[in-house]
């Protein structure tokens, strides 16, 4: 007889601790490397995760161009972009850390949960060393907390809210896409120089963390410069049918009406707001005016028309003349016949940050590369010079105040650039009381 | 007391939508004995075909104009559409205007293509199954049809918009004698209306005052007789099924330049004009009519500011919690028979 015995507790428990190691994902158990998803020699993935369905579909279709472009030009394909024009020399085109770069996609849906999922699946399944994208501040602030926990670096694609740098701010996340706090900076002296002190603002906002934040912000500076807000009307995202919010501004006795609203929700709430005659009225004696504090080429596109004249603010554009933004343009349109999104320019230019970020600290190590993005000063990626900031991992540079163009000179021309707001405009302090709340936390490295 | 036009005025279009829908379903239900959970993807399928006549309409050609720059500052690329080349750029650009009415015309035989070959490819072996059974093989064909829309069209709403005369709002506060501006709508909205109220009273027309329409009452009231007296009821009843897509289609082609088109519209509205046909009345085409108004205006009322401050979420729930009144203060809906899906 063998010595070994069973007791039912012995099996108990053995059962209990195989079942756990089994359940356990792959991110608890690649202790052995040192930190998540080390790449090998060969070649290093990333995951693109971007809205391919829902409201922000067509932002999201723009970014996977960007994020493609960018692993063509970082691989050394095609014209190199602007690899050329960026300040940072060490990216040469050989892939990175001399890895070969692949990449996966996924579909946020414009959804936190399914964006989770996707990303938690590029994580584990996929090996993606770092996850870039998302259009939408709900989606980025819930990846930004799961990279967060797994151990790899997020790059924020388009997120507008403060909150994704401000109360809901993580160490492995970065952004460079602009904010509301800079939206209100920048817009509010446009607003008050074309349409006076004295006017009465009506809001219509889509009802989570981004609208909440774009709200809150463009009311600080228009009630700081005098106007009244009358109402602000809570709308859910995808809607699609926007009348019955309308249908209530025209009697309200506001005089403007601020629209926070972006992808397919502001191409038809803005169109159906032209519908309702809303740009004819005459109201307190002044012209009824819409403001779309977001402005983007794709909604500009959507929108026709009803966009002539309306001013809003947005984080890069095509007609700009500086050299990073004119090849990144020649590039991206002579491989896609038209030019790219803000989207876009933001998505491509966080997957060269990220890229220098390794190769300057020489390791993918999520720690490393945070280290090296943190204070570091960078130009030519079509925003002048930029700074992102170690305390809150945000990108300063300026902002662009556009207007929806009265004529157009082709079907790309929709938007006029009405002012350039330098970076120290923008730039708010640390400590503002609109970002408390979060704190950065230890950076992980995961494993 | 504008506020309150206003909402009512809301309510129409898209309780004619909801009307039409219901129209159709209820044409089939009480005729067929089926219950049609594909019947929103014929307005889907209406809605597309808009865009198809659309994007037919502005196939164009390619031409190069050394005298203007793309933004690449390449020489400009012109594409001139061939209508516009046929017909003169005038004439061409008022055809390219007017697509979406135009889209009527060619809707009739698509419409009616795809109700029959539904009809008789499918749904016709399911007429002797439970309703269980036909609710889950209609569900499934809107699933596809739903998924070949988005294979083909994408996933993004297509805007499609109305001819450009009817773009801007009809003043009605002048009209009513409310101050100017005070109840603004949009023409095209108004034109859905009407065209929803000429649409239905066509069919009501159809089925009273025709031979045919008669035999299709008779054979809604007692099929079985209606076949002793040797008549095909059969053949009858396809025609009824072309004709509830045609008006599904046209609910949905019109619809386009209110809500731009994508491939889920046909679900979005599919559940709430099935509770529309039940409060309604499971078999009454009149009822199913009354109450797509009805559901709408309500619908329009709910989501009014003062009214979501007041109950929030009302506007979510509305037409649920109306249903539920309806059903238990009047089993048999509004203006249901006695009859009808009871044993």
């Amino acid at each position: 007889m063998s010595d070994l015995k069973l007791s039912r507790r012995g099996l108990l428990r053995a059962g209990a601790a195989s079942g756990i190691a089994m359940a356990a994902p792959m991110i608890f158990t690649n202790r052995a490397y040192g930190f998540t998803n080390e790449p090998g020699s060969g070649s290093v993935t990333l995951g693109f995760n971007v809205p391919q369905t829902g409201a922000y579909a067509d932002e999201g279709a723009d970014e996977l161009r960007a994020y493609q472009l960018a692993v063509e030009h970082l691989n050394g394909e095609g014209d190199g972009g602007m690899l050329n024009t960026f300040s940072s020399r060490v990216l040469d085109g050989t892939g990175i850390l001399g890895r070969r770069v692949e990449y996966v996609t996924g579909d946020t849906q414009t959804s936190s949960d399914a964006a989770r999922s996707s990303a938690r699946s590029m994580i584990e399944r996929d090996g993606a060393i770092m996850i870039t994208g998302g259009s939408s501040s709900g989606v980025a602030i819930a990846v930004q907390g799961l990279c967060q926990d797994a151990g790899v670096i997020f790059m924020a694609g388009l997120t507008h809210s403060n909150d994704t740098t401000g109360k809901d701010r993580r160490a492995n996340g970065f952004r460079h896409f602009f904010n509301t706090e800079m939206t209100g900076r920048a817009l509010a002296p446009i607003l008050e120089a074309n349409y006076g002190t004295d006017r009465k603002a009506y809001h219509l906002t889509a009802d989570y963390t981004w609208g909440w934040s774009q709200e809150r912000s463009i009311r600080a500076y228009t009630e700081a410069m005098g106007w009244e807000t009358t109402n602000a009307v809570l709308t859910p995202v995808g809607a699609g049918d926007f009348s019955s919010y309308l249908t209530p501004v025209a009697n309200s006795g506001a005089d403007v009406l601020v629209l926070n609203h972006y992808g397919g929700d502001m191409v038809n709430s803005l169109t159906q707001a032209v519908q309702f005659g809303l740009r004819d009225l005459q109201v307190n004696g002044k012209n009824f005016e819409i403001v779309v504090p977001l402005f983007s080429r794709l909604m500009a596109r959507g929108a026709g028309s009803a966009i002539e004249g309306i001013f809003g603010s947005t984080n890069w554009h095509w007609s700009l003349t500086d050299e990073g933004s004119q090849a990144f343009t020649r590039s991206f349109g002579e491989k896609y016949g038209f030019p790219p999104s803000q989207a876009a320019q933001t998505c491509y230019a966080q997957t060269l940050l990220y890229a220098d970020a390794v190769t300057r600290a020489g390791t993918f190590n999520p720690c490393g590369v945070a280290e090296a993005l943190e204070g570091f000063e960078f130009d030519g990626l079509g925003n002048g010079p930029t700074l992102y900031r170690a305390e809150d991992h945000q990108c300063f540079k300026d902002v662009l105040v556009v207007k929806g163009k009265e004529n157009p000179q082709n079907e790309f021309d929709l938007l006029e650039i009405v002012e350039i707001t330098p970076r120290e405009t923008v730039t708010y302090p640390v400590d503002h009381p609109d970002f408390q709340g979060g704190d950065l936390g230890a950076c992980n490295p995961g494993a | 007391m504008e506020s309150i036009i206003l909402q009512i005025l809301n309510g129409l279009d898209k309780g004619s939508a909801y009307a039409l829908i219901a129209l159709g379903l209820t044409l089939i239900f009480g005729t067929l004995g089926v219950v049609n959970f594909a019947h929103g993807a014929l307005f889907m399928l209406g809605a597309f075909v808009a865009v198809t006549v659309k994007n037919l309409l502005n196939l164009s050609f390619e031409t190069i104009d050394e005298t203007r720059l793309d933004f690449l500052n390449r020489p400009l690329r012109v594409q001139t559409p061939y209508v516009e080349h046929w017909f003169g750029p005038e004439i061409g650009a008022t055809i390219i205007d007017w697509s979406v009415p135009l889209a009527l015309i060619v809707a009739v035989p698509v419409m009616a293509l795809i109700g029959v070959a539904m009809e008789r490819g499918l749904i016709r072996h399911f007429y002797k199954r439970p309703h269980a059974d036909q609710i889950l093989v209609t569900f499934g064909l809107a699933i596809v049809l739903q998924e070949i829309i988005k294979a083909n069209f994408g996933a993004n709403p297509i805007p499609t918009p109305a001819p450009e005369i009817f773009i801007g709002s009809f003043d009605f506060g002048v009209w009513l004698g409310f101050d100017p501006y005070a109840i603004m709508y949009p023409y095209w909205r108004l034109v859905y209306f009407g065209f929803a109220a000429v649409v239905v009273g066509a069919v009501f027309a159809f089925l009273q005052f025709t031979t045919f329409g008669m035999v299709v009452r008779a054979g809604m009231a007692d099929r079985e007789t209606v076949g002793l007296l040797g008549i095909d009821i059969d053949k009858r009843f396809v025609i009824v099924f072309a004709l509830a897509s045609i008006v599904a289609g046209f609910a949905g082609v019109m619809y386009t330049p209110i809500l731009s088109p994508n491939y889920h519209m046909g679900m979005d509205f599919l559940v709430l004009s099935f509770v529309v046909v039940v409060v309604g009345g499971m078999g009454s085409l009149a009822g199913a009519v009354a109450s797509g108004f009805l559901l709408g205006i309500l619908q329009s009322f709910a989501s009014m500011t003062q009214v979501i401050e007041l109950i929030p979420g009302i506007n979510q729930v509305v037409i649920y919690l109306v249903a539920v009144i309806v059903l238990l203060t009047r089993p048999r809906g509004l203006l249901g028979r006695k009859g009808v899906m009871e044993e």
